[in-house]
């Protein structure tokens, strides 16, 4: 398949980016500054990412629509109200992870934010459960951005009034150059900021308001650190299809209606396993000194026993340490205990630690 | 203090007596981008020609660092495992990675002069 380009493409190689092939598309991995100083600017002033590559996904339909998508997403989709989001996944039958994902009620029928990666499978996943009284659209006319930091609210208010009073998890339409868009408060970077769903052909103008805010571009190399500083999921590394919500300790994810009433895929094995615990578990890890374990380093108990792996691991700039995430055996899952984390051959010491790594600042 | 000469895998050499001392380029950081950790060699260990000697990671990966000379290791420089950011401020300079007691010349003289590695860099982008 061809390597996509997101709208913005020109625009970002006009800024300086350096690019990466990423889930297929040609994404910056991070601009002049170098990933350090992104990340610190969106933790101290605010930055903006080119998310474009991740799939919009509108669904719309008669009152079928959320007891078919119930089948395959854990949340209570029928108690979400009209502008409201959840952070749910796509479940196979065995219970593993098929994409993590934000789900959002529309005035139709909702919007679904699906992993760039995934989101042809996804849409195949989804479909299975659709009826010809539901119409969806994967919509690539679009773009999305990510404006993330403490100054998001005061510059995007500037510019469409009334945004500062979303709550965070909450969305609504806003008028922006005659044309209507979508904004939600949320992010991937534990900081406070919104998510813009705008047509291709505005982004510019927007990125343009933004620049001239000392907004800055931020790659995906921050945008990891920043995630993982946050203690949220990347698909592919610390989720996949093996992987259940329980062992991915996001089990506060599932419905609480949904866990007791389940039809949903692999309902009887998280049921099970809500119960009884599963035998491995994502956990936050710190080594002791400054080496990063980076994904698929071995992790062992102080007795020398293999008890699990790494699956994204980095420096974080504003923890200003070395921060990861993995998964270990249960029974050493406890915050404080130590482990031993084997890199190039050497065993250094390390915690099992509190998530977030840095402490988030949304707006409730 | 003679003439600083470089590798084709962005180390420069610098050669007093017979103790070299050995950095990455600042072409190599422009590469790596923010260094977050380094690991340098102790005292006493030998080091063959394009062998292993220490390690640099970057915010994005992590990067063997090669002795582009053989020898034993007299030192490696504490300070820049300690703030590994230094290594982008100053590659060439107070950030060199590790001295060793080199046994053979001819190896240094082997090794690329500026000018050869400033064209190099040039023909061999990453």
């Amino acid at each position: 398949m061809e390597v996509q380009k997101t709208a913005l493409y020109n625009y970002h190689k006009n800024l300086g980016a350096k690019f990466v092939p990423f889930a297929g598309y040609e994404m910056p991995i991070q601009y002049k500054e170098g990933i350090v100083r992104e990340h610190i600017s969106t933790r101290t002033h605010a930055g903006f990412f080119d998310v474009s590559h991740m799939g919009q996904f509108f669904l719309e339909g008669d009152e079928t629509l959320i007891e078919a998508l119930e089948k395959i997403i854990p949340a209570d989709l029928k108690n979400l109200k009209v502008n409201h989001s959840k952070y749910s996944f796509l479940l196979n039958i065995e219970g593993g992870i098929i994409d993590d994902l934000i789900i959002t009620k529309t005035e139709k029928g909702f919007c679904i934010i699906l992993n760039a990666a995934c989101k042809e499978n996804d849409i195949k996943q989804i479909s299975q459960f659709l009826t010809k009284n539901h119409k969806y659209l994967l919509n690539n006319n679009l773009s999305l951005i990510a404006l993330q930091g403490p100054k998001s609210v005061e510059i995007l208010e500037k510019l469409m009034p009334g945004v500062a009073n979303l709550k965070f998890m909450t969305g609504s339409n806003f008028e922006y150059e005659g044309e209507k868009l979508y904004v939600t408060r949320s992010g991937y970077t534990g900081e406070d900021g919104f998510e813009i769903s705008i047509s291709n052909t505005k982004v510019e103008k927007l990125i343009d308001y933004l620049i001239s805010n000392e907004v800055k571009p931020i790659g995906l190399g921050a945008r990891d650190t920043l995630r993982l500083e946050a203690g949220l999921c990347l698909y592919g590394h610390d989720l996949n299809e093996k992987i259940n919500p329980v062992e991915a300790n996001l089990k506060w994810a599932i419905a609480k209606k949904r866990k007791e009433v389940g039809g949903f895929n692999g309902w009887e094995k998280i049921k099970n396993l809500l119960a009884n615990g599963s035998e491995k578990i994502r956990v936050g890890i710190k080594p002791d000194g400054k080496v990063i374990a980076r994904e698929n380093t071995k992790i062992f108990s102080s007795d020398n026993n293999e008890i699990g792996f790494v699956t994204s691991g980095t420096f974080g700039p504003s923890v200003n340490a070395p921060v990861a995430m993995g998964y270990v055996k249960s029974e050493f899952s406890e915050i404080g205990t130590s482990i031993q984390l084997e890199v190039r051959g050497k065993k250094y010491g390390g915690k099992i630690s509190e998530l977030p790594f840095y402490k988030k600042s949304y707006v409730k | 203090m003679s003439e600083k000469k470089f590798s084709k895998k962005h180390e420069w050499v610098s050669l007093d007596g017979d103790v070299a001392t050995v950095g990455i380029t600042k072409h190599a950081t422009e590469m790596l981008g923010d260094i977050v950790f380094v690991e340098v060699p102790d005292a006493g260990k030998s080091v063959e020609k394009e062998g292993q000697a220490a390690v640099v990671e970057s915010t994005k990966a992590a990067s063997d660092v090669y002795s582009p000379i053989s020898g034993e290791i007299t030192e490696g420089n504490k300070a820049i495992a300690d703030d590994p950011g230094s290594v982008n401020s100053d590659p060439e300079g107070a950030s060199w990675f590790f001295k060793l007691k080199i046994k053979d010349k001819s190896e240094y003289d082997s090794l690329m002069s500026k000018d050869e590695y400033d064209k190099f860099c040039k023909e061999n982008p990453s």
